[in-house]
């Protein structure tokens, strides 16, 4: 198996004391869309600095596809491509402009590709980023990002305060990205739907730590919201529930061991959850 | 090859996709020898994690059903005896379904359908 993104024990704080990530580990295959999840100040944001050499680690390991970031820091910038949330484009300067100072950054730039984004985003290259939409600066971001060939895209919250037709869009696009073999997308975001719609691996992260790195499908096939009346549950069935929540007379929770639970609980209702509803129960434990 | 998944279904989606190229296989509807779609391919087309495809690629790999040749993508294989093997399987786990469901409606415990099944054997001299 190729590892495109390999992290090992990575720790960062900004303050003594104050831990923002205390020794996280995971690994993402080549070729797939993986979705990294967690609440504000879970440390999504800290994680994707790191993995691009933006702030410094205070320890651990980053390699991307299988090299040492901290040496190879320039050959490997080269194959990303990277859409940030905000604050990384000069809000006074044109596209144009803009263009042209990302272009000067990598060597593979390509400028029929990136015209050829521009016509299909239907940007005007004249503007000032800041007459932007929120919808129309993602998609030029999209085009920067995309424009040098990059075989692995970073994005933190791309989709955040897009509307569902501008995200749908953009899970298009994304679809789009990954035809060509061998390219992969590592993104953060809180908005699971489009989690659900594309991505192929899940990664979670509370206070700092990983909590789950999973397979979608399978992660949604170990789990289930189970439903049904109070006095079906007992001591024993009750901690196999990641989440309950009792009311009057029922019950409602996630549980990680359906197969167990379904032969112990009859007559209870298993439903498949969302990325959402797995994420909440996680939080809530 | 026309493939349709279920996101409500209680089969796993890996499942239902091997059930389906399965199907299409065994019915003939792919030929011995065809060219099945890439891994990325089917995931597109059928909205499937690409890492779910790959395994129900990889089980129908190893159950016999496709195979992949580097370089050149993966193929249908028809006309083997793994083939036979599982249909007959099938048909076996069919029948011993039918003859659980009677022998629970008359009151036949587990214990007596395994000693009726151990006699059946002993009778007929095979272990």
């Amino acid at each position: 198996m190729d590892y495109v993104i390999e992290i090992n024990g990575l720790e960062k704080s900004y303050t003594k004391g104050s831990q923002i990530l205390k020794g996280i580990d995971f690994k993402i295959e080549k070729g797939i869309v993986a979705g990294f999840i967690g609440m504000n100040g879970a440390g999504k944001t800290t994680t994707i600095k790191l993995m691009l050499n933006l702030i410094k680690k205070d320890a651990g390991e980053i390699k991307l596809f299988g090299k040492d970031l901290n040496e190879n820091e320039k050959e490997i910038k080269n194959r990303i491509g990277i859409v940030f949330d905000q604050g990384y484009l000069y809000e006074d300067l044109k596209l144009s402009d803009m263009k042209k100072i990302f272009a000067g950054a990598y060597s593979n730039w390509d400028e029929d590709n990136y015209k050829k984004y521009i016509t299909l985003f239907q940007l005007d290259e004249k503007q000032r980023i800041k007459q932007l939409s929120k919808g129309m600066k993602m998609k030029f971001s999209l085009a920067l990002a995309l424009s040098h060939h990059a075989d692995l895209l970073i994005m933190d919250e791309p989709t955040s305060g897009l509307d569902p037709k501008v995200r749908n869009e953009f899970i298009d696009m994304i679809r789009t990205f990954m035809e060509e073999d061998g390219k992969t997308v590592f993104f953060s975001t809180h908005i699971t739907t489009d989690l659900d719609k594309i991505a192929d691996r899940i990664i979670m992260l509370n206070q700092g730590e990983v909590i789950l790195n999973k397979e979608k499908d399978v992660l949604l096939e170990e789990h289930a919201l189970v439903k049904g009346e109070k006095q079906m549950l007992n001591s024993s069935n009750r901690t196999q529930f990641i989440s309950l929540s009792e009311r009057g007379f029922s019950f409602e929770g996630l549980t990680g061991q359906k197969e167990k639970l379904k032969r112990e609980m009859e007559n209870a209702l298993f439903e498949k959850p969302t990325i959402e509803d797995v994420m909440i129960a996680y939080m809530e434990r | 090859m026309n493939i349709i998944i279920s996101n409500v279904s209680e089969t796993p989606i890996y499942q239902q996709l091997k059930n389906q190229i399965k199907e299409a296989i065994l019915t003939g509807e792919i030929q011995d020898g065809e060219l099945l779609p890439s891994i990325r391919n089917l995931a597109n087309e059928t909205r499937v994690s690409v890492l779910t495809t790959r395994r129900a690629y990889d089980e129908l790999e190893e159950e016999g059903f496709i195979k992949t040749v580097h370089g050149k993508g993966t193929f249908a294989i028809s006309n083997n005896l793994e083939l036979l093997k599982e249909a007959r399987l099938r048909q076996v786990e069919e029948k011993l379904l039918e003859a659980y469901q009677i022998g629970k409606a008359i009151g036949v415990t587990k214990d007596d359908m395994q000693t009726m099944m151990n006699i059946l054997y002993d009778e007929n001299g095979g272990s």
